[in-house]
């Protein structure tokens, strides 16, 4: 069909959006998801001093804390394939870990009270994560003793690799682990990351 | 597999426009809220490679016409979906424009051509699957529906 001006401006007004609406529907449409039983998986980002953070949940708590040099979108991804790919953007289970964060690198929270699913980990990983937990703010302690609190005090080279998969650091303090000879040791955030929240927990 | 996400802030803005021109300003919002809630529960099975506009706007086609026929289980006589004039049938809610409202006023074959040929951006073969008519008479309804607006515009210029 030949377009006449006159059929462009009736296909121009017909294609007229409301941003805001839009906005609107998607927020309805998470919330709506979250109570069908439909919200695997939700997140938001949040800035912070390392960084812009992604913070995403399954239904059971907190699954993944991303760094910006991990690329948002490719987790978003891995998550989609790992977990499910029913992802929303929306507040549920992490404007919570947001707000905390926040009062985290303001130096006005040690210990982060936030539900967490462990699920991206397995086995002697895992053993290693629940452990993590329980180093406190300030707190350093080496990778043998880790391994070794986590059960296993000769498997020191995956206690490494489990701090530095570690998918949600920073509630999961991976980041007080470091090297018996004081260095720092591998991080998903990077090496700087890793020295300002040491820095800044040895300074409060 | 994409996440969803990325396929409603893609696809949502269409799927709005295809409710609202289908169903007019008061239906639009359940409309496309029921078709991203539909389509989020089936999303898992989805095949991959499939042509995900076209899917949604089968959802949004089947969410609409829903809407149509609960709204002449009212008071009205039974919906008309059939190639007729309207007469006052699938009843066109108050439209927020004059274009909404010509639209409105067409038989429902046309206003569904117009829309998923020139909305939703679907090819005639997919057209005439959805409003269940071959190719050639979507491409006719489709070209149909937009002469009457025209008239509707250049009688009443903007």
């Amino acid at each position: 069909m030949n377009m006449t001006p006159t059929d462009r401006q009736i296909l121009d007004d017909l294609t007229a959006d409301d941003e805001a609406a839009c906005a609107r529907l998607r927020a309805r449409l998470a919330e709506q998801a979250d109570r069908d039983g439909l919200l695997d998986l939700s997140y938001r980002t949040t800035d912070s001093p390392i960084g812009p953070l992604l913070l995403a949940a399954t239904p059971a708590g907190l699954v993944r804390v991303a760094f910006e040099r991990e690329n948002h979108d490719a987790v978003l991804a891995e998550l989609a394939s790992a977990i499910s790919p029913r992802i929303l953007r929306s507040p549920r289970g992490v404007d919570d870990v947001a707000r905390q964060l926040d009062e985290y690198f303001a130096g006005h929270r040690r210990i982060f009270e936030v539900p967490v699913d462990l699920q991206l980990s397995k086995g002697f990983r895992r053993a290693v994560l629940e452990h993590l937990r329980e180093i406190p703010y300030g707190a350093t302690e080496s990778y043998t003793v880790v391994a070794e609190a986590a059960g296993n005090p000769r498997a020191l080279r995956a206690a490494g690799s489990a701090c530095a998969t570690n998918p949600i650091p920073l509630v999961v303090p991976c980041h007080r682990v470091v090297r018996r000879d004081g260095t720092y040791g591998q991080y998903r955030g990077g090496p700087e990351a890793k020295h300002a929240l040491l820095t800044m927990e040895a300074a409060r | 597999m994409q996440p969803f996400e990325e396929i409603v802030v893609e696809h949502g803005p269409m799927v709005r426009r295809v409710c609202r021109a289908l169903l007019g300003p008061v239906d639009t919002d359940d409309a496309w809220s029921e078709t991203f809630l539909a389509a989020l529960r089936a999303y898992p099975d989805l095949r991959p490679g499939s042509n995900v506009r076209g899917w949604l706007v089968t959802i949004a086609h089947h969410k609409a016409i829903d809407q149509i026929r609960a709204r002449a289980r009212g008071p009205e006589p039974a919906a008309d979906l059939s190639d007729r004039p309207p007469d006052g049938a699938p009843g066109p809610e108050p439209a927020d424009t004059e274009l909404h409202g010509a639209l409105a006023a067409l038989p429902f074959k046309q206003r569904g051509a117009v829309v998923y040929r020139y909305l939703a951006d679907l090819p005639y073969a997919e057209v005439g699957a959805l409003l269940e008519c071959s190719e050639a008479a979507a491409r006719r309804n489709a070209a149909d529906g937009i002469a009457r607006l025209r008239r509707h515009y250049e009688k009443e210029p903007r």
